[in-house]
């Protein structure tokens, strides 16, 4: 097991690698270091002196990938994207172009992006299992029917307009929240009430059907009519044994998500104006900030990695039957 | 004069390749069987029919011209414009180049706003004006508007049925010449239900859109039925083009990514060993990166190289093409991966089974094996995970072009309306024509993919028949 864990570990690095290699290719394609030189200084006509001191100060004087004049090993130390990327793997997130410490504000604008993703995620899951249950004790009947129509109507309208939607009717029509923004401590409680509840209602649709077929092929199978061959009342086999034995891929499929939700939804959060990781990486791009961008790059791989890891793992704790090698 | 856009290449070429493969697959039982399962499901040949209507607009919104001026005097050349058409703008001119000046609500008579109007006897007051062409065959709207617009539409919806009527009509004598059939007992089965083809549901639907179509096309002609915009163009106009960005976005994109997913998909499950290795350090890297971000730094890339180059485009629309094809190609970069990681499961497992243990030991050589055993059976995977993937990328259209990493902001299309029409929510009266007509068009769009594409996975999935 530890060393199954070791290597995935190990086998991490060259991903992230080519993660940064494929960041630092796409930003800098188009956008010289002169080119960002001449934006973060915020003038069309800055002198050639400002944008070298400038790019002596910020480390982009290097040659990009490849140095030349350099000696032995330096030819690819000695570069920009060797003295960028390195320190990443520390998780030394350095300093953003216009100077803010990365590290700094991720720590800060976690924490928002967390306050609605987490509660989008526990409710979301147990009202789609709830609806997901109901529809699959009533199989085959009309509210089986009509409740699969639902869902895919439902899943049919762009999350746009539930958005749209939901500060209309909230906000606009009943004055309940407000329509957007953001506060600290308990006062945030009010702005965050709408996009939980917009998340959890666009999911609605697709995680009810999904809930659905995962009950259907769980009842499907053997051990259930061996339970109610028992003679078992049904409500007793469903909640029991099939929730059970469904919570399995359940589980699984939610492990994955799990790291990622420290990086927020940039489109919701873009929405409700709400200070969190997703709406830093937005701004850190029409910013052409490339220290942001290339650092939630790689936050969002690494969470990523660790997600499929831990999906891993859980499977071999809630199935035995499974072993890693 | 014609103009082809790289889109409307691309676009016909994946309509020569439905083609081709209808005809193949005419002959081959294999082929046919779980199509005339997916035929013979009411709900999906009537989304069929809807989305066959859509695409309709979408094809004749494709082909392009520069229309041409009146010849030139002294030397009896033909110029021509500067401006792009379509077939389908020439087929709706009335509702293009009929705009107001601003906002006006659907079925309005008068403007949004009020504006300074000096009456006839010199005095100036403010009021709503009159509308340029919505109800200006009226004289008093207040009380004849009702009136005229059931009218209208009652006439309208008259003309339709007609029309649908003669259409049954010709099917059901081209049905019973082909069949060999009295045309009473084919008309029962039809009405039954009990036809092969769901002819039942087809007709239906089609009967509800000629109502509707009709209807539309004759009150827009004397009203604007779904609004007017900021800047006072037809919403229904816009709504209508939006079609084909919609349907671009949904088919191109797969159509440019799935040959990589395929080709590197099968390879990885056939070969194994380091090609294996490769690949899958290739999709791993890629789908670790979060997909908004990539397609978000891509498009602001694209951005500036558009801007440097501004003067290597000879008009605005073709930029906006571009983009679009960038786009289309961008959001395939982000979407093969989980199609190539499913080839690749499936080709693991068909490597095994005998009948390519035999080809393999009768020397066939890898090439055919892949081509003629492993393809064959994998293409229902590619052909539902394409059209699934259909109305999910419609819908990401919308999203990404309200975040402003879309389409063009001149290219119509139901982000962009969704777009503009959301900072006026906050209007009183509240504007919200654009958004209802972008969500009218884009819902039944999505659902009735979502529909067929349903159908479509129940009838290919062998796993999925045996259950029931």
């Amino acid at each position: 097991m530890i060393a199954y864990i070791v290597r995935r570990m190990l086998y991490a690095i060259p991903i992230l690698i080519g993660v940064n290699l494929l960041t630092f290719i796409l930003f800098f394609v188009v956008n010289t270091p002169d080119d960002i030189a001449r934006s973060q200084l915020g003038d069309r006509r800055v002198t050639a002196q400002a944008i070298d001191t400038w790019k002596r100060s910020h480390g982009y004087h290097k040659p990009m990938i490849y140095n030349g004049n350099a000696q032995g090993l330096g030819k690819l130390t000695d570069t920009v994207f060797f003295k960028k990327s390195v320190r990443l793997f520390a998780f030394d997130f350095g300093r953003s172009d216009s100077g803010r410490d990365i590290g700094y504000d991720i720590g800060q604008r976690m924490w928002p992006s967390l306050a609605i993703a987490v509660p989008t995620l526990v409710v979301g899951i147990l009202v789609n299992i709830t609806f997901g249950l109901f529809i699959a004790f009533f199989r085959g009947t009309y509210i089986d029917f009509w409740g699969v129509v639902t869902c895919v109507i439902l899943l049919s309208v762009s999350s746009l307009f539930y958005i749209i939607g939901g500060q209309y009717l909230l906000s606009k029509l009943f004055h309940l929240v407000p329509i957007s923004g953001y506060d600290t401590g308990t006062n945030a409680l009010k702005f965050l009430l709408l996009p939980v509840i917009v998340g959890v209602v666009s999911g609605i649709g697709s995680g009810t059907r999904w809930y659905r077929t995962l009950f259907l092929e769980e009842i499907g199978k053997d051990y259930v009519r061996t339970a109610r061959a028992k003679g078992l009342s049904e409500q007793r086999v469903l909640f029991r044994h099939v929730l059970r034995n469904a919570l399995i891929p359940l589980l699984t499929g939610i492990v994955v998500v799990l790291p990622l939700l420290f990086m927020g939804s940039l489109i919701v959060e873009s929405f409700f104006g709400v200070p969190g990781l997703g709406s830093y990486t937005i701004d850190g791009i029409q910013r052409q900030d490339f220290a942001i961008v290339r650092s939630m790059v790689f936050l969002g791989s690494v969470l990523y990695i660790i997600g499929l890891l831990l999906t891993d793992i859980s499977y071999t704790l809630v199935d035995p039957r499974v072993r890693l090698q | 004069m014609l103009v082809l856009f790289w889109t409307d290449v691309l676009i016909f070429l994946l309509v020569g390749m439905v083609l081709i493969f209808v005809l193949y697959a005419r002959r081959r039982e294999h082929l046919c069987a779980p199509w005339r399962e997916v035929a013979r499901s009411g709900v999906a040949m009537g989304s069929l029919v809807v989305l066959g209507f859509y695409i309709v607009i979408g094809l004749l919104d494709s082909i392009h011209f520069r229309p041409a001026m009146s010849p030139n005097q002294d030397n009896g050349q033909v110029q021509y414009a500067n401006e792009i058409l379509s077939v389908f703008d020439r087929l709706v001119t009335p509702l293009r180049v009929r705009g107001e000046k601003t906002y006006s609500a659907p079925f309005a008579a008068f403007l949004y706003t009020k504006e300074t109007v000096e009456l006839p006897d010199g005095r100036q007051r403010r009021q709503f004006p009159r509308l340029k062409y919505g109800a200006s065959h009226l004289t008093d709207p207040e009380t004849e508007k009702t009136a005229d617009i059931v009218m209208t539409g009652m006439f309208a919806a008259a003309k339709g049925l007609l029309v649908w009527g003669v259409l049954c009509t010709v099917l059901i004598t081209a049905l019973g010449k082909w069949k060999h059939q009295a045309l009473r007992s084919v008309f029962a089965q039809m009405r039954a239900g009990q036809t092969t083809v769901r002819w039942r549901s087809m007709l239906y639907t089609l009967g509800i859109l000629m109502v509707i179509s009709f209807v539309a096309a004759d009150l827009s002609m004397k009203y604007h039925i779904l609004g007017t915009d900021k800047v006072g163009e037809n919403v229904f106009y816009q709504a209508l083009k939006s079609i084909r960005t919609g349907l671009v976005i949904g088919t191109l994109t797969t159509l440019i990514m799935f040959p990589f997913a395929v080709l590197l998909g099968l390879m990885a499950g056939y070969f194994r060993g380091w090609v294996d290795d490769v690949i899958q350090y290739l999709y791993t890297t890629l789908s670790s990166i979060p997909g908004v971000l990539l397609i978000a730094a891509a498009v602001l890339i694209l951005q500036v190289y558009l801007d440097n180059h501004a003067d290597e485009f000879s008009s605005v629309s073709e930029r906006a093409d571009l983009r679009l094809l960038f786009l289309c190609l961008i959001l395939g970069v982000t979407s093969w991966t989980s199609l190539c990681r499913y080839l690749r499961g499936e080709t693991l497992k068909l490597r095994e089974v005998d009948y390519i243990q035999a080809a393999t030991a009768l020397g066939v050589r890898h090439f055919t094996i892949l081509t003629r055993h492993i393809l064959p059976n994998v293409m229902h995977i590619v052909l539902i995970t394409v059209v699934l993937d259909f109305s999910a990328l419609v819908l990401a259209e919308a999203v990404l072009s309200y975040v402003q990493i879309g389409v063009d902001p001149t290219m119509n299309s139901w982000g962009n309306m969704i777009n503009s029409a959301r900072l006026e929510m906050a209007r009183e009266p509240i504007v919200w024509w654009s958004l209802f007509s972008a969500f009218i068009f884009m819902f039944s769009l999505v659902l009735a993919a979502n529909l067929f594409s349903d159908a479509l996975r129940d009838a290919f999935d062998p796993r999925l028949r045996q259950q029931r």
